[in-house]
């Protein structure tokens, strides 16, 4: 390798960024998850700035009040992994630019309504769509989303046959006519 | 289970069966053969995945489970918006959608084989009757429910109902249907040595505990026990050749090296699903075939029927938990009649169905975004849902063709899925929504949201039997008509595509069919 070169990657990574946050919520569903209330998610593509960029311009494409920063981080993170294609990282860091450019330099300093305006103008494009499928996928699965929206996801073989699968109280019973009973055997085959 | 093959056969040796496909139709077909002591080389195009392999990560089962070779949509149907490289979420992998399906087993009603009889000449349609009616297939289903221990037949109790089941169930009360647990290929007590359902609710993903029946945990290793069957995974067949006289001869196909290779065959089956099975035929044109084998009739590939399907999600002030347990925990018949009352022909059911978080945010409202849509998902663990499956009409430009500008890995051309609703599906689609929704209100839902068609599950009648040649592709037995040695084995030998979830009759077809071509090997007729 020449030096050139290395100095080149030193130079990539350390024009890499970092998300870095505290867990908003004290008593929310990932806080009893998350070993501390801070958080960090490093990126490798991303500075800082572009990297807040896409975290916001996801909070304002699947807007979940309550739900911690450092799950819409994952979202980012999964852009930067995505954006090791010079393609995709030429059309996310030009869509950021474009989004500053609209704003008169940083599109983060706009307040809500104004950044909204600006999301719903580039709705459809390229760069929309690209952070859209990231997000739609990345946002939604992981262990903190799965807290957060009360999906229990896979449990063990046991299933949840002995874990409430029937435990609504607030309906009637069905009669075991329509349903069925609870096989004797409690442990899994 | 053992997926050893106890016997290898030569690439030369024309005395066998090749079967293509090792789902519901390939896999029973083979199983049906080898019992013949009838030498068969299945050849499945996806890997072998068994049960311990298989995912509670909604996104990795996907990934590992479905056919994901490229294919292509047009038509007005909302699925070539939304996913428009991925028509249909059906397998590659050995025992094929079985490994994915809900095990939710109904008979075809007898009045839905009369369709084109009963319905009338619906304009825009290509109806027409089976040429062979319930009580043809009747000796057979009894066969298959017995075979797949399918609840609420023989004795067998109901599966214990989730809560999804329970919110359906209490709504239906309320308007007055009927609603049950359903008849499901899941064992609701341990039995054939396969344990009984452990409510775990991945029976999209793969069944773990093998309470599920598919071909992979039945069919397939009963075949290779036999000594009569060899299956061959990673076996993409490219072309079915033939000789002068325009009989079969083998099959050509991609190995998993990506090498092409020719199995010599006797009689070749093919059961690749509704999109890829009508594909070969086209991809198998020659000089005395030019439009493709089997297809003198013009009919391979068209009438593609996929069920008017939507959903009903719907969200209540207590949680529900709909993830828990089977997919499919209550079905309401009461729709599936035809009553041209209604203002449509034919009928649907109304099935609970659900997806973990991962999908629903996929599913719910592919392409949505913003607080219309986050909305729902905020409601997530408060969500009920239900499927609605209906009867479509078969429309001959609705339809599989070859996209010759887009190829699969190995050069081939891909399949292009045409689908137009038809003005009955659209009227099905938007009762079945008013009565979802309704029964939703009834058990007290805050919230309704109808949800518009996923990929297709159930495709059919790409290759439809008919009682003359030439009205479709093969006769009762899924024999082609134009070559005596050649036949169909899958969905797409459905002439119309009945309210009810395909794979029961699919199976049982596959039975009655693996006795026909028994008796005619014995004849020497083939």
């Amino acid at each position: 390798m020449t030096h050139t070169s290395l100095s080149r990657r030193v130079f990539l990574k350390t024009s890499g960024g970092a998300l870095v946050g505290t867990l908003a919520f004290t008593n929310g569903a990932v806080a009893m998850l998350a070993p501390s209330r801070s958080w960090a998610v490093t990126t490798e593509q991303f500075d800082d700035h572009q990297a807040r960029t896409l975290l916001t311009f996801t909070r304002h494409l699947l807007p979940h009040d309550t739900l911690e920063d450092a799950v819409y981080a994952l979202v980012v993170k999964d852009l930067d992994r995505q954006a090791a294609d010079a393609q995709v990282r030429q059309q996310l860091t030009d869509g950021i630019a474009t989004l500053d450019r609209k704003a008169n330099g940083n599109w983060l300093s706009l307040d809500e309504d104004d950044r909204q305006t600006q999301v719903e103008a580039v709705a459809g494009s390229p760069f929309f769509k690209t952070v859209h499928g990231s997000a739609i996928v990345a946002l939604y699965n992981n262990p903190l989303a799965f807290a957060h929206f009360g999906y229990g996801g896979g449990v063990d073989d046991a299933g949840y046959l002995h874990r409430g699968f029937s435990d609504i109280d607030w309906l009637p019973e069905p009669p075991i006519a329509v349903s069925g009973t609870i096989p004797n055997d409690a442990a899994p085959v | 289970m053992d997926y050893t093959n106890q016997r290898t056969f030569g690439h030369d040796d024309d005395g066998v069966v090749v079967v293509i496909g090792s789902g519901a139709g390939g896999g029973t077909l083979a199983n049906g053969l080898a019992q013949q002591g009838i030498k068969v080389v299945l050849l499945e195009a996806g890997g072998l995945h068994s049960r311990t392999d298989f995912h509670t990560d909604e996104w990795r089962a996907y990934e590992q489970l479905s056919w994901l070779d490229p294919r292509t949509t047009s038509g007005s149907w909302r699925v070539a918006q939304d996913f428009p490289n991925l028509p249909a979420w059906i397998c590659k992998t050995v025992g094929g959608s079985t490994t994915h399906w809900s095990a939710c087993s109904l008979r075809i009603q007898p009045h839905e084989f009369q369709a084109r009889t009963r319905y009338g000449d619906l304009e825009g349609a290509t109806l027409l009757d089976w040429p062979i009616g319930y009580d043809d297939l009747a000796p057979y289903y009894d066969r298959t429910e017995k075979r797949l221990n399918v609840t609420r037949t023989n004795d067998i109790p109901g599966l214990p109902g989730n809560n999804n089941f329970k919110v359906m169930y209490t709504g239906a009360q309320k308007l007055g249907y009927e609603c049950n647990t359903g008849r499901m290929a899941i064992n609701s007590r341990e039995m054939d040595g396969r344990g009984h359902c452990q409510q775990r609710g991945f029976c999209f993903q793969g069944c773990r505990s093998g309470a599920k029946w598919s071909t992979l945990n039945t069919e397939i290793p009963e075949a290779l026990a036999t000594g009569n069957c060899e299956m061959r995974t990673h076996a993409h067949v490219a072309e079915i050749t033939h000789d002068a006289s325009g009989k079969v001869t083998g099959v050509s196909y991609f190995d998993g090296n990506g090498e092409m290779r020719h199995q010599k065959a006797r009689v070749v089956a093919v059961a690749g699903n509704s999109i890829e099975t009508p594909r070969l035929l086209l991809n198998s044109a020659s000089g005395q075939f030019p439009d493709g084998l089997a297809n003198g009739s013009g009919h391979v590939g068209k009438h593609y029927m996929r069920h008017m399907t939507g959903s009903v999600y719907a969200a209540f002030e207590q949680p529900v938990h709909m993830y828990r347990g089977t997919v499919m925990a209550g079905i309401i018949p009461d729709e599936a009649r035809h009553d041209e009352g209604r203002g449509f022909a034919g009928g649907y059911e109304m099935e609970t169905i659900a997806l973990g978080l991962p999908l629903a945010a996929a599913f719910l409202n592919p392409g949505a975004w913003g607080r219309d849509f986050t909305r729902m998902i905020d409601q997530y663990d408060h969500l009920a849902a239900m499927w609605l499956v209906g009867e479509d009409m078969p429309r001959d430009t609705n339809r599989i063709t070859l996209n010759h500008d887009v190829r699969d890995q190995h050069g081939l051309p891909v399949a292009n899925v045409h689908y137009d609703d038809h003005d009955n599906d659209i009227a099905m689609r938007n009762h079945a929504y008013q009565q979802g929704s309704d029964v939703y209100r009834a058990a007290g839902a805050t919230d309704i949201y109808e949800v518009p068609p996923y990929p297709s599950t159930h495709n059919l009648g790409t290759c439809r039997m008919s009682e003359k040649p030439e009205d479709g592709v093969c006769n009762g037995f899924g024999q082609t008509h134009e070559v005596s040695n050649l036949f169909i084995s899958d969905g797409s030998q459905f002439t119309t595509s009945a309210a009810e979830n395909p794979t029961l009759t699919i199976i049982a077809m596959a039975m009655r069919q693996a006795e026909h071509i028994g008796q005619q090997m014995k004849a020497q007729a083939i």
